[in-house]
């Protein structure tokens, strides 16, 4: 008895390495292959693909956020999929189609609930983090005729709080969900026209959101006990006519280094820096080549990457904080889409949808590092983002 | 058999009487239309920050009007002017294409 109680031991010991392989998360990612409704599973010590998953649906347009174990992502599609990802044994863990269409989502501060923000049916959607049930609805009705508008700009505020702009409604809502049941909102009507997307400051107190329809963004100062929202870079434009955006700028990710804010302009080719510290002034308006899309900085400050709209979209630009001026140009494919940090900031991952790869750069000397195939590769997203409000 | 073929391609059947840009630059503008167009209207063109594309949303326009607004946008919405890119009959043929589904 004990001898077979022994060779079932030694066969399991066997066995076990090749079932559960031991490794942390830490170093890894997704990369969302958006017109083949798959994503690639990378890990960026050794710059390697683990493994693909498929059958997510429509990914174009798709984000990710991350549980607080780092282990599982949450993968928000355009066609209102939202699919649960297990990192390690790269396998869907739960799915629900919960929309038509959507936009992208937040996780909680305590990780248990997922907010979806959603075009169609306009509004939020909250979803118990564990299997996906849902446990709120929150329908972005802004007027008398129960009209509803598309949702965007959806942040976690820490605590079960969440912040959403109304694209159509030109409103900011505020939804805490201590309660699940029963979400308290609260509503900010006629903050300006077509918000298109927004922000919150790595400390969760300022939330910003960007206006399509006018010269300036909208910020609500989250730590005032009575917040109100109030413009800056107030007519940014100086009245001039706009020039045509082929690709709407992103605001989300951490555009903050230091005391300084990066946000894309709208219309221009310009990066629009304003400092926190006085009271959100603008300090500068950095030229760059093209209609700014993401402008991220560097998780130690030091630089921002910026990327572009189409039909300049082959090139990334690096803006030197300190001096504020661009001290890189380059083209690492065609067709650049989003730009990923590791945690620290010694590598970025860039992808380049038309030419089917992603690229890795060394931040500190500007080398490349390593190509990956990838099938028209859109958003990049490193578990790291798991640790930090807005993300 | 084979001067049949060609014979027959040669023939301006229905599709060759509308105007319609060469093959090339046909699937450049298919191209175009999934992937930047889609960035706002969605890869299959369901909607995003965009309506929908698809042939039931359009059905009451007319071809000429969507190629207007594809060549000079809708001033005051994020819809931007293609005609830098997009020719007239590049235009026309793409509403075409619209009105009519563009299989996946
Ligand atoms: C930056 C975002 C954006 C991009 C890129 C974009 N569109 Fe649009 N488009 C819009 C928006 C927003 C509207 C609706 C404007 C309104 O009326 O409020 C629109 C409206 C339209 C309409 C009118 C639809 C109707 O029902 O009347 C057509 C046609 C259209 N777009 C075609 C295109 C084509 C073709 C492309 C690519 C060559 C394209 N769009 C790229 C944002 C965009």
């Amino acid at each position: 008895m004990k001898a077979v109680l022994l060779a079932g031991g030694l066969l399991l010991a066997f066995l076990a390495p090749a079932a559960a392989q031991i490794r942390g998360t830490g170093d890894l990612g997704i990369v969302v292959e958006r017109a083949s409704g798959s994503v690639l599973i990378v890990e960026t010590t050794n710059r390697t693909v683990l493994s693909r998953v498929e059958g997510l649906g429509d990914l174009s347009h798709a984000s990710a956020v991350f549980g607080r174990d780092q282990r599982y992502a949450y993968i928000f599609g355009r066609d209102g999929g939202l699919t649960k990802l297990d990192l390690l044994r790269a396998e869907v863990a739960a799915r629900t189609l919960q929309a038509g269409n959507s936009i992208g989502g937040a996780i909680s501060a305590d990780g248990a609930l997922v907010a979806v923000a959603n075009y169609e049916p306009g509004g939020v959607r909250v979803f118990d983090s564990r299997d996906l049930a849902p446990v709120a609805d929150i329908p972005a009705i802004y007027a008398d005729d129960g009209a509803r508008s598309k949702v965007v700009g959806i942040e976690d505020l820490g605590g079960r709080r969440f912040a959403f702009s109304l694209y159509d409604g030109g409103q900011i809502w505020l939804a805490d969900l201590a309660d699940p049941e029963r979400p308290a909102i609260t509503r900010f009507p006629d903050i300006g026209r077509l918000p298109y997307d927004a922000l919150v400051t790595p400390d969760g107190r300022y939330y910003i959101a960007g206006l399509f329809g006018e010269d300036g963004l909208v910020l609500l100062d989250l730590w005032r006990p009575d917040p109100r929202p109030r413009r800056i870079l107030e007519g940014y434009g100086r009245g001039e006519q706009p020039l045509p955006v082929y690709k709407m700028p992103h605001l989300e990710g951490w555009s903050q280094a230091g005391d300084y804010l990066f946000l894309p302009a709208v219309g221009r080719h310009e990066l629009l820096v304003v400092d926190r510290r006085r009271d959100f002034a603008e300090v500068a308006r950095i030229p760059v080549q093209g209609q700014p899309v993401f402008a991220i900085a560097r998780p130690d400050g030091r630089q921002v990457w910026v990327n572009f709209a189409h039909p300049l979209n082959d090139t990334v630009q690096v803006v030197d904080v300190p001096s504020l001026e661009v001290v890189a140009t380059f083209s690492p494919g065609k067709a650049i889409l989003h730009m990923e940090f590791t945690p620290r900031g010694d590598q970025v991952w860039i992808s380049a949808r038309d030419s089917d790869r992603v690229v890795v750069y060394d931040t500190g000397t500007l080398e490349e590092l390593a190509r990956i195939e990838a099938r028209k590769p859109s958003g990049i997203f490193f578990t790291a983002r798991a640790n930090r409000i807005g993300f | 058999m084979r001067e049949l073929l060609v014979l027959l391609l040669l023939l301006p059947g229905p599709a060759v009487a509308e105007e319609a840009p060469p093959a090339e630059r046909r699937t450049e503008l298919l191209y175009l239309l999934r992937q930047d167009c889609g960035s706002c209207h969605g890869m299959t063109l369901a909607g995003g920050l965009g309506p929908a594309l698809l042939p039931e949303a359009l059905s009451d326009r007319t071809v000429e009007g969507l190629a207007e607004v594809i060549r000079a946008g809708i001033p005051g919405t994020p819809m931007p002017p293609w005609g830098f890119e997009i020719t007239g009959e590049e235009a026309r043929w793409l509403a075409r294409k619209l009105k009519e589904g563009i299989p996946p």
